[in-house]
């Protein structure tokens, strides 16, 4: 895709919710401006225009630029810095996309890893896709009325394609299963040392119902409404964020776009707030897939559970602890209470 | 005694501020970041008014469950160990009451706007009661 100064693509960047280095001092900017204008002079033997930050992503920063006339999208961990725990390396991530890309699976292609000598720290270059993953917009505006039936289905076409990847010779990613996961965040719940009975009794049933073990597929573990790029004309046309990535249950991947907090206000439709439940499973199976009702019901108790540890106990320590002492993040911690009222109305039958 | 002006009443100034004069001079992050505390304004109002009631209701039912007295920290901890070892479920329906009555309480703080808050209140779920 070729762009222009006064293509399309800027009135479409310009309409996204995005603030300009939005959390960088001056000195900070004009660094990280020059840097990315030495970037493109060594790999694209062109000049830098339109960097600008895309919103969202406490966890990673996402920057579009044009450059020769294409425009990208570069991809760091925050300020250049390490990764959190869970996130993979960006070497890794960025092989993982091309081997989705090679099984068909629609992603952004990468352009390069980002080394030393680009003095940027852990990143990498992918081409630009037009399209939308504001939730809410995906869900409310009226360019989607015509592709938001078919979203669920597409979905689950796109997953029995990724899981369907052979795992073998792929980067050795970080292994969990059901039971890992499910104790990894009772532990974090056990050492708050703050009481959520909720929780409690979600931690329980999750207990008692493990699902079988199955053979480790390619999971990418963030999979919902908000990492999925949506255009008015195809409907799902990217999977996005796969620093998640991981060897795992498959059935993950069918649970997680199901949890209510990724409804985004449209609860009466399971699969991110746009579809039914039913059109994810059968176009996972007509592409092949095997689906385990049991347990893509335990991966959605699981994901909610999640969620709210992370807000309730994660988050609140990130806060309390001064690590990060901004409002945002102290309010995201009275999100645990949406989750408790989601898993209670769930164990008691009624999502 | 508190003097006056009520804490309601300051907090209510505070969030006039935030939406009259601080936001429409703000814009990107910052702007976001306003509204974010206008959100909490209005969490700690809610709190105010309904917190001293909703945890009196709380604690009531939470001594009659469990048939003990103690702080409410003390009680939960008590609750969700009969929860983690089996010994009370959903099928006790005097805990399922005061589960859903709990839950209801702090999501009417937290965000009662929130999509499955209505819908609980849609399928019948009762509000948390104002005890004393």
């Amino acid at each position: 895709m070729k762009i222009c100064c006064c293509s399309p693509f800027l009135e479409v960047a310009h309409r996204r919710r995005e603030w300009q280095f939005s959390s960088m001092g001056s000195a900070e900017k004009e660094t990280f401006e020059s840097q990315m204008a030495a970037l493109c002079a060594r790999r694209f033997d062109a000049p830098l225009a339109h960097l600008k930050r895309l919103s969202g992503g406490a966890s990673q920063e996402s920057w579009t630029f044009i450059c020769d006339g294409e425009a990208y999208v570069l991809r760091r961990n925050p300020r250049g810095l390490r990764a959190s725990e869970n996130a993979l390396p960006k070497a890794s991530e960025a092989a993982i996309i091309g081997a989705a890309a090679k099984a068909g699976i629609a992603v952004p292609q990468v352009s390069f890893v980002c080394d030393d000598e680009d003095g940027i720290g852990e990143a990498y270059v992918m081409a630009f896709i037009d399209g939308e993953t504001i939730a809410r917009k995906i869900l409310r505006d009226a360019e989607f009325d015509t592709v938001r039936p078919k979203l669920a289905t597409q979905c689950g076409e796109m997953l029995a394609g990724l899981h369907a990847i052979k795992i073998e010779g792929l980067p050795d990613l970080a292994y969990s299963d059901a039971a890992g996961e499910l104790e990894k965040y009772a532990g974090y719940l056990q050492s708050s040392g703050h009481p959520h009975p909720v929780f409690e009794l979600a931690i329980k049933w999750l207990r008692d119902n493990l699902p079988e073990t199955r053979p480790p597929a390619l999971v990418h573990g963030d999979f919902r409404n908000g990492n999925i790029m949506v255009s008015p004309e195809g409907g799902l046309v990217a999977l996005l964020d796969w620093e998640l990535a991981h060897f795992g249950d498959p059935m993950e991947d069918l649970g997680w776009p199901c949890v209510p907090s990724w409804r985004f206000g449209q609860h009466h439709l399971p699969v991110g707030g746009f579809g039914a439940r039913a059109d994810m499973y059968a176009a996972y199976r007509a592409a092949g897939g095997e689906i385990d009702e049991k347990a893509t019901r335990f991966w959605e108790i699981l994901g909610t559970l999640k969620w709210g540890i992370m807000c309730g106990v994660l988050m609140v320590s990130a806060f309390e602890s001064g690590a990060d002492p901004s409002v945002e993040r102290g309010s995201i911690g009275r999100r645990a209470s949406e989750t408790e009222i989601d898993l209670l109305r769930m164990l008691i039958g009624e999502d | 005694m508190q003097d006056r002006p009520s804490a309601e009443k300051l907090l209510a100034a505070a969030r006039a501020f935030l939406n009259e004069t601080a936001m429409p001079q703000l814009s990107g992050q910052a702007a976001f970041h306003a509204r974010v505390a206008g959100n909490v304004l209005d969490i700690l109002a809610r709190e105010l008014a309904l917190a001293p009631g909703f945890n009196k209701a709380e604690q009531a039912r939470l001594e009659s469950l469990l048939g003990e007295d103690g702080d409410l920290a003390t009680l939960n901890r008590k609750l969700c160990e009969k929860i983690a070892t089996g010994e009370m479920d959903l099928s006790n329906d005097v805990l399922k009451n005061h589960l859903i009555r709990v839950t209801m309480g702090k999501i009417a703080i937290d965000q009662p706007r929130y999509q499955g808050y209505k819908t609980a209140q849609a399928n019948g779920w009762p509000e948390e009661e104002l005890g004393d």
